[in-house]
């Protein structure tokens, strides 16, 4: 019996990854990933190279020492010519734009009719650095009339940020629950992707035995359970090599891409679609060693372990229960454009789980939606994972809601594979029918 | 023992559908055995039961004397209707495969599959994708893989659907040869004219049901109804010939060839008997044929399933 298992899977594993689509994909992938990191990196650094020229036309008394080149921009101040000479000048000139600053009695009359001239829509990021000049003179002036000297104002201005600390006083420091929970969904994403893209492959290898017409050929030899269950063995070994291919692979090349064209990946932290938070105010932090310290901590003291332990838990059971779905299907009907209507339910709490996963266990990991969740059986394989970097006991997960989630998972693992096997059983021999959810019921009963 | 397989009052039943209700054969060891009936009559569910790909609602299978037992699926061979190889596998793998996965050791397969190409001359396909092969040729790897681990007993369901005549007549050349090495083979087709040529029993299933079975020679016997046909070379007139025959015997048809005096008829007979008959005719004319009719497994199929069909 478990002989003729290990034949099967290795045929299936086999099959797979001979096949030439899937070879191609496994090159292709880690190409066509660090490619992007690299085009991205190298468009982002474009992009920051280009140094915008801003001319200052000031008829003013006051603003004079204000404005100091940056990175970005850098000024260049014009004389002795009248606004519509100067923005001619700059049409010619290709300055990015000008500032008008008129004569005024104070400051503040002069801010109020100061203009800037663009070609185009002005970038937010660069109006907004102006405007953040104007307004620190503005306020410093005002401080002044009511006696505040400039040295006081300076002072005043020291920024502020709060200190942080857990109850059993650890320092602590802003964002950890999102990167926590950001680590918890990459984990819970790749099983998602796993889910997705093996279980296809699962269903179509079901689908693909029946139209060739092995089928009944093989289960005149092993029974229909051993060959679903090989099946989908055989495929994810198949695509847990994948897996580790592209890892290494794009590892490698994303090394190599950094050494070659010196890109600072750091540098890109702050354009990815972070959640809203974590990784601003990490980058903003982090510039100070001893937040730099705590991070690194707190990231250590994400309990891995027990991380990768429940990781392959839910993985394990979480793919077997969506597989056998998948292989249900593909048993079902007689080619895949049948396979639509199933598959979307499938989706559905995965997508969910994701969704629920970024919404709310970052804003709260221990909160009712977040527990419910993770609790539910086929969304807690994503959802629990979210919230385990957290750890378990006080302050992480309570241990009954880890073992409760894991128990129901089983439970759940258990009554889908045999239902599934029983569709499975049935619907390999049944050609030319295009199934409905009242036949597969049926079929249950056989 | 002389039957390979009994079954005793197997039914089963899918919903509403009945496939098989109460249905009893002995299938005999060392012979063909014909499993017949119209589409959809139930034949292919009660293979798939001896295969163990479903199971019987009710009743028993006795596969050498012992109740049907997952060991016993390495000694059958089961050439399903529905039959088909993995496409873009090679031909020599995919029939290791198949070959271990019905319990051969991997060199005791390669040993007996070089043996099976050799014999079919198709050596040069082991590396070849199924794909690349005609349909025709697919259908011999099958054969060979369901022989392949020399089952006790093998099960065709319509072997020769895909094959062209001469590849057909390789076909039966080696299924006969089987049965000569001692197989027991079980046959379904709903074509009649391959069972006239290899069966020795048959079994006739209609809608679910068992309406006939035993050894063919014999149902033929108890289906022919005393009808000769006899040929005369007369010389005398044919009308006052006839006239006195139609007198004494129930004359079916007749035919008079002028130029040959020759005369042909068909003639119902009250018993077996002929002497009689033959005596006069002897008497009348030159009798240079009279053979009795004898109907044809194609003639028994249609009558008594319209029989059955009549009674309902």
């Amino acid at each position: 019996m478990i002989g003729k298992l290990g034949l099967i899977i290795k045929r299936e594993y086999l099959a797979k990854v001979r096949n030439r689509s899937f070879i191609v994909m496994t090159i292709l992938s880690p190409l066509l990933i660090v490619g992007m990191i690299v085009l991205i990196a190298y468009l982002t650094k474009i992009n920051d190279n280009e140094k915008r020229v801003i001319s200052i036309l000031n008829e003013s008394a006051f603003f004079h020492q204000e404005f100091k080149p940056t990175e970005q921009i850098s000024y260049i101040h014009l004389d002795g010519i009248d606004l519509e000479e100067a923005k001619d000048s700059i049409n010619s000139m290709g300055y990015y734009g000008l500032l008008y600053l008129p004569y005024g009695k104070d400051a503040e009359t002069v801010a109020k009719s100061a203009y800037l001239y663009t070609k185009d829509n002005p970038n937010t990021q660069m109006t907004q650095h102006l405007e953040g000049i104007i307004q620190r003179r503005l306020r410093q002036g005002r401080l002044e009339k009511l006696g505040v000297s400039q040295d006081q104002f300076s002072q005043v201005e020291q920024p502020f940020e709060i200190n942080l600390a857990t109850f059993d006083g650890e320092k602590s420091v802003k964002g950890i629950n999102e990167i926590k929970a950001f680590i918890g969904g990459g984990f819970g994403y790749a099983i998602m992707m796993f889910i997705i893209i093996y279980g296809g492959f699962v269903m179509r290898s079901v689908i693909e035995e029946k139209t060739s017409r092995i089928i009944e050929v093989i289960i005149s030899s092993v029974k229909p359970f051993q060959l679903m269950l090989g099946k989908i063995i055989g495929t994810s070994l198949a695509g847990i090599t994948q897996f580790t291919i592209w890892l290494i692979s794009a590892s490698l090349l994303l090394f190599l891409a950094v050494m070659l064209f010196g890109i600072d990946l750091g540098s890109m932290a702050n354009n990815t679609n972070m959640p809203p938070g974590a990784m601003n105010e990490m980058s903003q932090l982090a510039t100070m060693d001893s937040e730099m310290m705590t991070y690194a901590r707190e990231i250590l003291d994400i309990p891995w372990g027990l991380l990768i332990v429940s990781f392959f838990i839910y993985f394990v059971l979480g793919y077997l229960i969506y597989s056998s779905i998948y292989a249900a299907i593909g048993a079902a009907v007689d080619n895949e454009t049948d396979t639509q209507q199933f598959i979307f339910p499938i989706i559905l709490p995965l997508m969910l789980a994701i969704y629920v996963g970024f919404f709310s266990v970052f804003s709260n990991p221990h909160g009712p939606i977040a527990v419910g969740f993770s609790l539910f059986p086929l969304t807690s394989p994503i959802v629990m994972l979210m919230r385990l970097p957290g750890g378990i006991g006080e302050g992480g997960v309570p241990l009954w809601q880890l073992l409760v989630s894991i128990g129901l998972l089983i439970i759940t693992f258990l009554g889908i594979v045999s239902l599934a096997a029983k569709i499975y059983r049935v619907g390999i021999l049944m050609y030319g029918k295009k199934p409905t959810y009242k036949e597969l019921i049926k079929w249950l009963r056989y | 023992m002389d039957n390979i397989l009994v079954a005793k009052n197997v039914s089963k039943s899918y919903g509403n559908y009945t496939a098989l209700s109460s249905i009893s054969l002995n299938i005999p060891k060392n012979c063909i055995y014909g499993l017949l009936g119209p589409n959809g009559a139930g034949k292919t569910s009660f293979i798939r039961i001896i295969n163990q790909i479903t199971h019987p609602d009710t009743g028993e299978i006795l596969f050498n004397g012992e109740p049907l037992a997952p060991q016993h699926i390495s000694y059958i061979g089961y050439l399903p209707e529905e039959r088909g190889l993995y496409k873009s596998m090679k031909v020599g793998e995919q029939a290791l495969y198949l070959a271990q996965l019905k319990g051969l050791s991997k060199t005791e397969a390669k040993k007996r599959l070089k043996y099976w190409f050799d014999r079919l001359d198709i050596g040069d396909w082991w590396n070849k994708k199924i794909q690349e092969l005609s349909k025709g040729m697919a259908q011999k790897i099958q054969f060979i893989v369901t022989v392949l681990h020399e089952p006790k007993l093998l099960i065709f369901d319509e072997p020769f659907s895909g094959f062209d005549p001469i590849n057909a007549n390789i076909i039966k050349d080696e299924i006969l040869q089987l049965k000569e090495k001692g197989t027991s083979i079980i046959f379904s087709t709903h074509r009649m004219e391959s069972v006239e040529e290899l069966c020795e029993y048959i079994a006739l299933i209609h809608k679910s049901e068992k309406i006939l079975d035993g050894k063919l020679s014999e149902i033929k016997k108890a289906y022919k109804n005393n009808v000769f046909n006899v040929g005369l070379e007369i010389q005398q007139d044919v009308d006052a010939l006839m006239e006195n025959l139609d007198k004494n015997y129930n004359i079916l048809s007749s035919s008079f060839d002028g130029g040959e005096n020759q005369l042909d008829f068909r003639v119902q007979l009250p018993s077996s008997h002929t002497a009689g008959i033959l005596a006069e005719l002897s008497s009348m004319a030159n009798v240079n044929r009279f053979e009795e009719t004898i109907p044809s497994a194609n003639d028994i199929f249609i009558q008594t399933v319209n029989n059955k069909d009549n009674d309902r």
